[in-house]
């Protein structure tokens, strides 16, 4: 067992974990954070993408022992104090971006990732940013349309 | 848009979802979402061989590993089965081959044999690798010709063929004197591979029995409570009374998630012997090894042809594959041979078929189970269209079921009561620019480069009404203050029912749609239904729902009417306020007459209840609600590689009058792209030994947001009269009609070299392969 601290989604969580417990099983189980949700656990679909110093990641691809001392964002932590949801949010609930809602979270840290580092994308850059994630529901209308909401959302902020 | 206008302040509009606010926070709740203090967890050992004998199964090593409960096998738990027949199929259904784990032989790659049950899921997993399972490989029945095939070695080695169902061809002379006469008679056979449904969320339950109050509680990813109840209570022997079933947050379904498998049938045997809660979250490799498989079926199709292109007669014969352990009524030969001439007229049609077991994973129903009668039959027009050197957008205009030929009856028996498949065949040519992809693409072909275009024409059998699927109930109540509470059969797995019913219920009783609270998915709460499938729920569940409201909206209007001394007839509902017409002064709001409701009988009509509340339940007037759609698709391939590039997408649909057109397109959507994905990227495959090859995401390949085509869409709303809201299903429609737009375009695309598509998937190396044989 080794001990870890972590500060997720801006609260310290000190722990004893195993080696092998990925960053995914120890921010639903041990935070009780379950928005990340883990659809392969092979590191292909992205549902469990959470943001580890501010890069959109796998958790199921990353230990929580490397997670140890690092600051890590989770879906949860989107939505200002007050509820409101976040531009992203909002655009994926605007542009009917989610059915099930299982691969959601997933989408939505990777694109407030992309958006934050690329603030002005073309439409062939936004089809690249999401196509490490997997949805079965929209056949990725919604999705794409979402995505287009959120940068013009950006572009006029 | 032609028709029906529909005038709801909801009903017909774009409403924002409102189960999305917990989705996009991540605070829904799937099934591994919840957490029950001292719950064990399970894992599965499986077979790695698909046909042998099973000489030992070791389990010692992973017994005494510490944090093990218990190492469970069919020595164990097979004898406890009583009785594993489905709602769906009835009693008969305990013909169906089924077994909890292997024992003296394995049927298929991914059998399960042995479960672990541990103190967490990885001392699981890590205890599940102990476990030794010696098997004598036998050579296995992959391929379903073979198995279909006089000697082959059988499945199941108690029964006398592989022959699950047979549907014999029968002698019909109406059709065979057409063919005998017919100017040209064609006959080809196309094949389909095998897909998975791949919802992103997996199987999964949580089961705990409490034996103090012999109850079991089963939080399960499933498409319907009651479904799963009544498979639990028979499995394990315990009334249905002692067993709760909670369908929390579903990470979607497409058909896989109809009833339990094998593994949470034996989840719910260790909470029982346990007396803790045991969870399972199946990972994705076991999902894709042996959670449902689909498809993998062909058709030989015939069609006798007249020299104009007027289809004469047509027969099709059917071949399916149903694995080792095919689902409850997964088999769609009762469908595919009975609706394959589709919209169009052909006055003789005789539909055969036949089901065959194999050592693979079971058949499921997955997201239009009967489709191969699509996919082959519009794959055939194009063929013949070609054959006979005419437009397969004039060929299907010459054979479409027209609105003049209305009420049509197909030969095949059933009655189209109304259909606009001609109407959408015209939208669709026109979104797309038929004609002008025509001229563009003699330009283009003249360059060498390769461009197709394919149509396909569905008529789809939504709200399928027989049996376990005749009905559907909701209960509608108004709580004392003023909340409405819509308590439904079905639940949604991503259909959108949270804001749909509430939509049409909000209208019906003149209330905000922020008012109306939809409840789902829990036996203890809600109205005895099937589940989701067959697409039925935006006909029979709102039909429901919208008789519960006009009840209750009749009960508001007559204690109002009392309350004004007025007429119910001259008062409104509109904003939550009852209103007598005319008169600003005289009005309450509805949770006032709520108050009167419950609170002060005095204010009740004579002979009137007190309360606000009814229930209702509804089955369509008949038992198909046909709705109709027409995809077309423009392609472009690169010959070096044999790539396929989708260009346009087009649909035109007539699912009635729409709830929630954005809801509408997201359906079709999906549909679409589950469709493109299983003709270009998807495919479920087997060695000849029977092992899986593609088990994870890198191997069995989904189409992603970087391929996937602008879909664009139009709407024809013409009113079905099944219903009173004048709605029909279509979530299945989508994932039906596409794999053979996609083929018909690729098809095209290939067709100056000489090129003919009989099979899929169409990967690049297979369109390479189709190229260089040409």
């Amino acid at each position: 067992m080794r001990e870890v601290a972590v500060q997720v989604n801006g609260r310290r969580r000190e722990a004893m974990v195993e080696p092998r417990l990925t960053l995914a099983d120890f921010i639903r189980h041990q935070c009780g954070l379950t928005g990340t949700h883990l659809g392969c656990e092979h590191g292909v679909c992205g549902a469990c993408t959470v943001l580890v110093d501010g890069a959109a990641v796998r958790a199921c691809l990353m230990f929580a022992v490397q997670a140890d001392g690092r600051e890590v964002t989770t879906v949860e932590a989107l939505a200002g104090p007050d509820g409101a949801l976040s531009v992203v949010q909002e655009a994926f609930r605007d542009a009917h971006g989610l059915q099930c809602g299982f691969c959601t979270p997933g989408f939505v840290i990777s694109l407030t990732a992309f958006l934050r580092d690329h603030p002005d994308p073309t439409d062939d850059d936004l089809r690249s940013a999401l196509s490490g994630n997997l949805c079965r529901c929209t056949g990725y209308q919604g999705i794409l349309n979402a995505a287009r909401l959120a940068a013009n959302a950006g572009r006029n902020a | 848009m032609t028709g029906f206008a529909p005038g709801g302040r909801f009903v017909g509009q774009r409403v924002k979802r409102r189960e999305d606010a917990r989705f996009v926070t991540g605070t829904g709740k799937y099934v591994d979402d919840i957490a029950l203090p001292g719950t064990l967890h399970a894992a599965f050992a499986r077979s790695g061989v698909a046909r042998g004998r099973l000489t030992r199964v070791g389990t010692a090593a992973a017994a005494s590993m510490p944090g093990v409960a218990a190492v469970l096998t069919a020595a164990d738990l097979n004898h406890l089965v009583q009785e594993w027949w489905t709602d769906l199929e009835g009693p008969d259904g305990q013909a169906r081959q089924f077994r909890l784990f292997a024992k003296g032989d394995v049927r298929f790659a991914g059998e399960p044999v042995v479960m672990v049950v541990a103190e967490s899921p990885y001392l699981a997993e890590d205890a599940a690798e102990l476990i030794e399972i010696d098997i004598e490989p036998e050579k296995p029945v992959v391929d379903p010709e073979c198995a279909a095939t006089e000697g082959a070695p059988l499945v199941h080695p108690g029964l006398s063929s592989n022959v699950l169902l047979e549907l014999p061809a029968i002698e019909n002379p109406a059709v065979e004197s057409v063919f005998a006469s017919a100017p040209n008679v064609f006959t080809e056979i196309f094949r389909q591979h095998r897909y998975a449904c791949v919802p992103l969320e997996t199987r999964g339950i949580l089961a705990s029995w409490d034996p103090a109050g012999r109850q079991l509680t089963v939080w399960i990813s499933t498409q319907g409570q009651f479904a799963a109840q009544g498979l639990f209570a028979r499995v394990l022997g315990i009334p249905q009374a002692q067993i709760r079933v909670i369908m929390p947050d579903v990470g979607g379904a497409f058909g896989q998630k109809m009833f339990p498998h094998p593994e949470e049938l034996a989840v719910a045997f260790a909470t029982r012997r346990l007396s803790r809660p045991v969870k399972w979250i199946e990972d994705r490799r076991e999902n894709l090894l042996c959670g449902e498989h689909a498809r993998e079926d062909q058709a030989a199709i015939s069609f006798a042809v007249d020299d104009d292109a007027t289809v004469l007669a047509a027969k099709a014969d059917f071949l399916e594959s149903a694995g080792a352990f095919p689902v409850a009524a997964s088999s769609a030969l009762l469908l595919t041979t009975s609706i394959f001439p589709g919209p169009y007229r052909i006055g003789a049609a005789a539909g055969s078929g036949k089901t065959v077991y194999t050592n693979t994973a079971g058949r499921g129903s997955y997201r239009g189970p009967w489709m191969i009668e699509t996919v082959a039959r519009e794959q055939m027009i194009d063929h013949v269209a070609r054959a006979l050197g005419i437009d397969p957008l004039e060929m299907r205009r010459r054979n479409v079921v027209r609105e003049n030929d209305l009420p049509y009856k197909m030969a095949t028996g059933f009655v189209y009561d109304q259909l606009t498949a001609a109407a959408t065949l015209e939208q669709a040519a026109e979104l797309i620019k038929y004609d002008e992809f025509r001229v563009r693409q003699a330009t283009v072909r003249a360059q060498g480069r390769l461009t197709g275009i394919g149509i396909s024409l569905l008529a789809e059998p939504s709200a399928i009404t027989f049996g376990w699927f005749s009905t559907d109930a909701a209960t509608v109540r108004i709580g004392l203050h003023g909340a409405v509470d819509v308590c439904t059969t079905s639940a949604s797995h991503g259909q959108s029912l949270e804001t749909t019913i509430a939509q049409v219920v909000a209208d019906e009783l003149g209330v905000g749609l922020s008012d109306v609270r939809v409840i789902q998915g829990d036996t203890a709460v809600t109205p005895f239904g099937p589940g989701t499938g067959g697409s039925r729920s935006a006909v029979v569940v709102s039909s429901a729902a919208r008789g519960a409201a006009q009840a209750v909206r009749a009960k508001v209007l007559d204690i109002a009417a009392r309350k004004f001394e007025a007429a119910a007839e001259d008062l409104v509902i509109a904003d939550g306020r009852v209103q007598v017409a005319g008169d600003p002064e005289a009005g309450m709001s509805v949770a006032d007459i709520a108050r009167l409701a419950y609170l002060d009988m005095s204010a009740l009509p004579p002979g009137q209840e007190p309360g606000l509340e009814a229930h209702c339940r509804y089955s369509p007037s008949e038992h198909f609600t046909w709705s109709n759609a027409c995809h077309m698709c423009t392609c472009e391939i690169d010959p070096a590689t044999g790539a396929v590039t989708i260009g346009r997408y087009v649909v035109s649909e007539d699912c009635g009058v729409m709830i929630n057109p954005t809801v509408v397109e997201g359906q079709i959507a999906g549909g679409v792209v589950q469709g493109i994905g299983g003709v270009l990227y998807e495919q479920m495959k087997y060695d000849d030994d029977g092992n899986p090859l593609t088990t994870t995401f890198v191997d069995y390949l989904l189409p992603t947001a970087a391929e996937v085509p602008e879909i664009e869409y139009g709407h024809i709303e013409t009113p079905s009269p099944t219903n009173p809201g004048g709605h029909k299903g279509m979530g299945e429609g989508g994932a039906i009609a596409s794999p053979p737009a996609v083929i018909n375009a690729v098809a095209d695309a290939l067709a100056p070299l000489g090129v003919t598509i009989r099979h899929q998937p169409l990967s690049p190396s297979e369109i390479v392969a189709l190229i260089q044989a040409s």
